[in-house]
């Protein structure tokens, strides 16, 4: 029988379904993008499927998109910035719980993450409205005396993006913090290290690479980010993934929005897939 | 004066599970300058315990600790200049092998130039000449525990503490390790400290060895004495195979097991047990006195035969060389004999 | 181990309330008895909760959701099962970028895909079906399902299903008596992160939602969009209380740092 299981067959009997499925689902949808950011487009005429570069020449020399993607660029920095401040110290003291606070605690940082973006974004929409909680606990501190303006302005997104993405960053710092031996701080402190010195020397050395794989996640996260920015923005704050959405559910505009949409993830690849390399090599030796 | 006492040292674990509710103390330990002591006993008996509080990683209680007569409780851990080898090595695995030894000289700002010397001295002490670039992952486990070794070495620490550096190691490779630990230990004559399981390792190792079991001292002493003779029930049992044989007292010095009579000075009247090692069991001749066994079971064991066997005094078990005489086959029975100094009076009250 | 000092804690208390802030925010407003958005200080009131119910299309949107979830969720597991088994077990050609294409929805930005799938969708006459929705969301919680299965197969001891062939036990008795039950905690786990990402997907949703068919997140949003009111603080409370059960029930079921530590995306 030539339908028989056998070792050689099997691994492709098997990923077969999935693979079929990807190939339909996922290449050729990406593939008819990437070809509809070469088509025409008119206002009155629409999609017009002859081959024109005209949409890639508006992305690359319109400064208004070049101002979107590099606020883009931007917010993904800052979000990533602060995500390693504020994460790599949270993911260390977490470390350091007993186990019972620990599992709490992951609780408090996890459980965010199932919570519908859409439903913290509403939140941070709540605190930082100029009537908000955090203007008024300002005002009634004395800190400030007029609201400050966190809607509709890219403070205000990274705010967001932060609580969004942070839980990445502490994960992944986490799980390299987990694979450091036990005894490491006492055998650096039996040899003299002081505190500074076991976290400068010994530590970080080891949990840069938990770091950077997770900036590398908190980066294209952020990158692409869109309920968040699409809320706390609004209209006036654009980054790429919402002016890819006006383009094709506003103006209707789905040639240029395709030319977007494939420039943010060729970019967003080559980043992600650029620093992966970079990270390989540098650690190889060390980390196995 | 004594270069290490531990002094009344105790540490009350208030654990929330019953297990780790352990109040240990350990009521008074002198180590002389240059000595090997083992902390021997059970898991959980309160050995490495004990060897952290010494580090500094672990908060005393009550009671002092004094190195050379001066205080060591009150000094920061990073301050003790103590060399300790971990269980897991330890090592900085971002570092390479040179650079890891070379850490604790250069917490001391150590010039460079001394510094690349010392770490190379210590490399060539433990064997690790031409290894200063290797990253510890990619190094076997007796490598590793070698630059574990030079690390706590090369600051050459008033004392040196080792956290079961062996267990980690296969049978083969640990014997070797043992004597080479050894030989380096003597070579340098630091004052050393080792905490393990491993009875074997303890006795092979140590001048001294303290017995501990479920947070106390049981006995200190060196590895034969305590081995010919045993403190307690536990430390007989624990060190190596034994017998604990049941006779009768009769106030006045001579004690009785089966047919035999013992000289047994110290044995009080009445019911007592005595622990003799399988090795020291042997057939009385014809016509001797003896105690009588029926034999249970034979095991070949190459150099010997290991045998059961069950008496009035109770179960037991012996050794027969093989040497070429005719072992007892199973169900045979015999008549055994064992003189007064082969034999340890076990504290009355305290069951094997 | 070393105990944390009092920096450290108070760092720590910041960074707890920085991350429950906006979820309570949401929460308490929920409860306001005004017509406005405000803190509910004149006492709790429901009055925005009962609100929900007149508008039924909030209720629809999450019963939608709740089946898409179902589905899409369940035919990633088919799917990822086999090919989990496939790829932990044997080195093949293309072993490699097979695993990274099936993971390769994490790395593909939610917009992207939307615009894909609306494309691809409006081209072959499917756009705005339940339908396309499931298609969709089984693309985009796959990695989730792999990724907790293959974990759970990587652990299993090959000669443990050796032992069952030498027993007697045929390809299909092995499979349904032996691996399965060994894999099961990986392949539940697996559904349920698949099951949560599909209800909370909404960036590439939104593109390929339509009036009829529409989700929970993608209707909150739309919602927001328009103006954000003491309504939408209500639904969005009721999103949380739940996800806090299910995050309390899963916790208790199966440990959630198993679930998710080292499972983050990338």
């Amino acid at each position: 029988m030539s339908l028989a299981v056998t070792e050689r067959n099997a691994p492709f009997l098997l990923t077969g379904p999935a693979l079929l499925v990807f190939l339909g689902l996922v290449i050729v949808p990406l593939g008819m993008t990437v070809l509809l950011s070469f088509y025409d487009w008119g206002q009155y005429k629409g999609i017009v499927p002859e081959f024109t570069l005209k949409n890639w020449i508006e992305v690359f020399t319109d400064s208004y998109f070049f101002e979107i993607f590099m606020r883009t660029f931007r917010i993904a920095i800052l979000v990533t910035l602060a995500a390693i401040v504020i994460g790599v110290p949270e993911a260390y003291i977490l470390n350091r719980m007993s186990p019972a606070w620990r599992s709490a605690f992951l609780l408090v940082i996890i459980g965010p993450l199932l919570v519908s973006v859409v439903a913290r974004t509403l939140g941070w929409a709540l605190l930082l409205g100029s009537t908000g909680l955090v203007n008024q606990g300002l005002i009634s501190l004395g800190v400030i005396a007029t609201p400050l303006e966190f809607m509709f302005t890219e403070t205000g997104v990274v705010i967001a993006l932060i609580h969004v993405l942070i839980p990445f960053m502490i994960l992944a710092v986490w799980a390299s913090l987990q694979r450091l031996d036990p005894q490491i701080e006492n055998a650096a402190l039996s040899l003299g290290a002081g505190r500074v010195t076991i976290w400068r020397r010994v530590i970080l050395p080891q949990i840069v690479p938990g770091i950077l794989s997770g900036s590398i996640i908190v980066f294209a996260l952020a990158a692409s980010a869109f309920a968040s920015p699409a809320i706390i923005g609004g209209r006036r704050l654009k980054v790429a993934s919402t002016l890819a959405y006006d383009e094709f559910l506003n103006t209707l505009n789905w040639p240029l929005g395709a030319a977007v949409a494939t420039l943010l993830l060729v970019a967003l690849v080559l980043i992600t897939v650029g620093s992966n390399r970079l990270i390989e090599r540098r650690y190889a030796q060390v980390f196995e | 004066m004594s270069h290490l006492v531990l002094d009344g040292l105790t540490k009350r674990f208030g654990g929330f599970t019953a297990v780790d509710a352990m109040n240990l103390s350990v009521e008074n330990l002198s180590v002389e300058r240059g000595e090997f002591v083992s902390l021997l006993g059970p898991s959980g008996c309160g050995k490495t315990t004990t060897l952290q509080m010494i580090a500094g990683f672990v908060d005393v209680d009550h009671g002092g600790i004094r190195l050379d007569g001066a205080d060591l409780v009150s000094v920061a851990p990073n301050k003790r200049g103590l060399g300790i080898v971990f269980q897991s090595y330890a090592l900085f695995p971002h570092m390479t092998v040179a650079e890891n030894i070379a850490f604790g000289l250069e917490m001391r700002d150590i010039a460079k130039a001394d510094r690349d010397r010392q770490t190379l001295a210590a490399m060539e002490l433990v064997g690790l000449k031409g290894f200063a670039d290797r990253y510890p992952r990619r190094m076997s486990g007796g490598q590793q525990q070698r630059v574990a070794l030079a690390r706590a070495l090369v600051i050459k620490p008033a004392l040196l503490l080792l956290d079961e550096p062996l267990s980690n190691l296969d049978a083969k490779l640990r014997e070797e390790m043992q004597s080479e630990l050894r030989q380096i230990q003597r070579s340098v004559g630091t004052t050393t400290i080792l905490v393990t399981h491993d009875q074997h390792e303890a006795m092979a190792l140590s001048d001294r060895i303290v017995l501990m079991n479920q947070g106390r001292i049981e006995q200190i002493g060196a590895p034969d004495q305590v081995y010919d003779h045993p403190a307690s029930a536990f430390v007989a049992s624990f060190l190596g195979k034994t017998n604990v044989l049941s006779g009768t007292g009769d106030g006045q010095g001579t004690a009785t097991i089966g047919d035999l009579v013992l000289p047994l000075p110290g044995a009080g009247k009445g019911p007592l047990q005595l622990a003799v090692r399988p090795e020291r069991l042997t057939f009385a001749a014809a016509g001797e006195p003896g105690l009588e066994a029926r034999i249970l079971a034979r095991v070949f064991q190459g150099t010997h035969w290991l045998l059961t066997a069950d008496s009035a005094a109770g179960a037991l078990t012996l050794m027969r060389g093989n040497d070429g005489a005719a072992v007892p086959s199973e169900g045979e029975t015999v008549r055994l004999r064992f003189s007064a100094a082969d034999a340890a009076l076990l504290p009355a009250g305290v069951a094997a | 181990m070393r105990r944390n000092g009092p920096l450290a804690l108070i760092f720590h208390g910041l960074f707890v309330v920085f991350m429950l802030a906006p979820l309570l925010i949401v929460c308490v407003v929920a409860f306001t008895p005004e017509g406005y958005l405000s803190l509910p200080t004149r006492g709790p009131s429901l009055r925005w909760f009962r609100a929900i119910l007149d508008y039924p299309e909030f209720i629809r949107a999450f019963r939608d959701s709740l089946w898409l979830a179902a589905l899409s969720s369940t035919i990633a597991i088919g799917l990822a099962v086999p090919a989990a088994l496939a790829i932990a077990r044997y080195r093949f050609p293309g072993r490699e970028a097979i695993t990274a294409l099936f993971m390769s929805p994490l790395m593909v930005p939610h917009v992207v895909l939307g615009i894909a799938f609306l494309r691809f969708f409006t081209q072959i006459g499917i756009s705005g079906s339940f339908v396309g929705l499931v298609l969709s969301h089984v693309i985009v919680v796959i990695p989730f399902a792999l990724r907790l299965v293959l974990a759970a197969s990587y652990g299993i001891d090959r000669r443990i299903e050796h032992a069952a062939v030498s027993l007697g036990a045929g390809t299909a008795t092995v499979f349904r008596r032996v691996t399965l039950p060994l894999i099961l905690p990986g392949v539940v786990s697996g559904w349920l992160l698949a099951a949560i990402n599909s209800f909370d997907e909404v960036t590439m949703t939104v593109f390929i939602a339509s009036p009829a068919t529409v989700t929970l997140p993608v209707r909150m949003f739309l919602y927001i969009q328009d103006n954000i009111d003491p309504l939408i603080a209500a639904v969005s409370a009721c999103l949380i209380a739940m996800t806090a059960i299910l995050l309390f029930a899963l916790d208790r079921l199966f440990g959630l740092d198993r679930l998710f530590v080292g499972s983050g995306k990338g």
